[in-house]
């Protein structure tokens, strides 16, 4: 016997109506959606208000979430220690990471200094901290790499600005809301920062792969000239995050591909520091970037 | 509590539940976004996806397909996806059901997992090309440990949905 029609649902004129025209709206619906999609790829600033309001509502939960968790982490972590009597050890290990940073802004400082040396009327100011503010969590079901930062327009944060922690850099600024503010991961697809070895400057750029790891490719074509274990630190190329800033230490080499790992774990980071732009003029559109006036160093030696 | 509803607040309740639980139990699922988990490679599954097609699995006749907008909405602002990707995507999984269902016969528990699998590549390979439209250049390749993640997870939270919506109908 054939199955009855499940297509219409009676002989009510007004049901079969009905029917048609949820269907009508459902695909106005998905128009309507991929609209707004196209008004975010092409300007992904847009509906700020909107979303940066969700993620004022939303953040508090995480944040306090996130101490909790904190909380157990770091509860469990004591305990282990005892019962592994390894307090020592972990204090040892402790001193070594961070003589092992120092090491690495140390080698990154006395190659910026070579450098300034070379080049030496360069201005090169670092720029000031904005703010410091916890990471209280990230995206996990999706695709993008986006962590959420408990600080936001209200101390000073903008899209675009650099995020920082003491290990390394973390990433830049998507999205400010009042009070919490979104920031794109550089192990994140979409996020390129240009670095270079500190062994001996050689250029690269370092792009987010999306699974925690960093691709890095070297700007000259060539044979590869990375190493395991070698380490990037930002360039300061492009204006936006300033030079020094340790990004990644290269895991797996292969023959023309070259993996790091980011220097700076989100997961184990408690605070992260937001940084001004490195040249402000690098986040403005091209038109607004023009050269800086003449008459401006005349007008300082007037002042004098 | 007792079969028999005793007094007005007493229906009131079980009208509220019956009517509310689906929609209550999807606007949580998107909330787990607000875990303070910090992860940095994409293994676990889009619950809130999950549990949307699970209900409509279960009980076809229970929402229309506009019903994915609002609640899309809700997921692209509490889970910081480009504003649209979920509406699209969730009405356009909820339009597709509809084609199926109104082909097949029979349903049973094996034809469910493989609509929902097919779904749930859809709905991936979806939120990748977004991504990738917006700049990500990530390959496909890594979103392959969620994808299977979410089709193994799949009866797991369809049989939890299954247990709430029995509780919902209870009297």
């Amino acid at each position: 016997m054939a199955p009855p029609s499940k297509r219409r649902p009676g002989f009510s004129r007004r049901a079969q109506y009905g029917l048609f025209l949820g269907y009508v709206v459902a695909v106005g619906g998905v128009l309507f959606a991929v609209l707004l999609l196209v008004v975010a790829i092409v300007d992904p600033g847009g509906f700020r208000a909107l979303r940066g309001a969700a993620l004022d509502v939303t953040s508090p939960v995480t944040a306090t979430g996130r101490a909790v968790v904190r909380f157990f982490t770091d509860s469990g972590q004591n305990v282990g220690e005892y019962v592994m009597a390894a307090r020592r050890n972990a204090e040892l290990r402790q001193e070594l990471k961070k003589s092992h940073q120092r090491l690495i802004e140390a080698r990154a400082i006395e190659y910026e200094n070579r450098r300034l040396k070379a080049l030496l009327k360069l201005s090169n100011d670092v720029p000031d901290d904005i703010a410091t503010a916890r990471i209280v969590g990230s995206t996990f079901d999706s695709s993008r790499r986006l962590a959420t930062l408990a600080a936001g327009a209200s101390s000073g944060i903008r899209v675009g600005q650099p995020v920082r922690s003491a290990e390394g850099l973390i990433g830049r600024v998507v999205e400010a809301g009042r009070w919490a503010s979104r920031v794109l991961l550089i192990t994140d697809g979409a996020s390129n920062v240009p670095v270079h070895l500190v062994r001996d400057g050689t250029p690269a750029m370092a792009t987010g792969r999306g699974d925690g790891t960093i691709e890095l490719k070297p700007l000259e074509l060539g044979e590869n000239p990375f190493k395991r274990g070698d380490i990037f630190v930002t360039s300061g190329t492009g204006g936006i995050y300033s030079p020094g800033v340790p990004v990644a230490m290269v895991i797996h080499v292969e023959r023309d591909r070259t993996i790091g790992r980011p220097l700076a774990d989100p997961s184990r980071i408690d605070f992260a520091l937001v940084q001004q732009i490195f040249q402000p003029a690098a986040n403005q559109p091209l038109s607004a970037a023009a050269p800086p006036a003449p008459p401006a160093p005349a007008a300082a030696v007037a002042a004098q | 509590m007792s079969r028999i509803a005793l007094t007005q607040s007493d229906v009131r309740m079980k009208d509220f539940r019956r009517s509310y639980v689906p929609i209550l139990s999807t606007v949580a699922a998107c909330l787990l976004a607000l875990l303070p988990v910090i992860v940095s490679s994409p293994v676990i599954p889009d619950f809130a996806f999950l549990v949307l097609i699970s209900w409509r699995l279960l009980r076809p006749e229970l929402w229309t397909a506009t019903t994915a907008l609002p609640l899309g909405l809700f997921n692209d602002l509490v889970a910081g996806h480009p504003l649209g990707q979920s509406m699209a995507l969730w009405t356009i999984a909820f339009l597709v059901f509809d084609l199926i269902e109104a082909r097949i016969v029979y349903k049973d528990y094996w034809m469910d997992w493989a609509f929902a699998a097919l779904m749930i590549v859809g709905y991936t390979f979806g939120d990748w090309y977004v991504g990738r439209l917006m700049g990500s250049q990530m390959a496909f390749s890594i979103l392959l440990p969620q994808l299977l993640a979410g089709i193994l997870v799949y009866p797991v939270v369809a049989r939890f949905i299954l247990a709430l919506d029995r509780w919902r109908l209870s009297r």
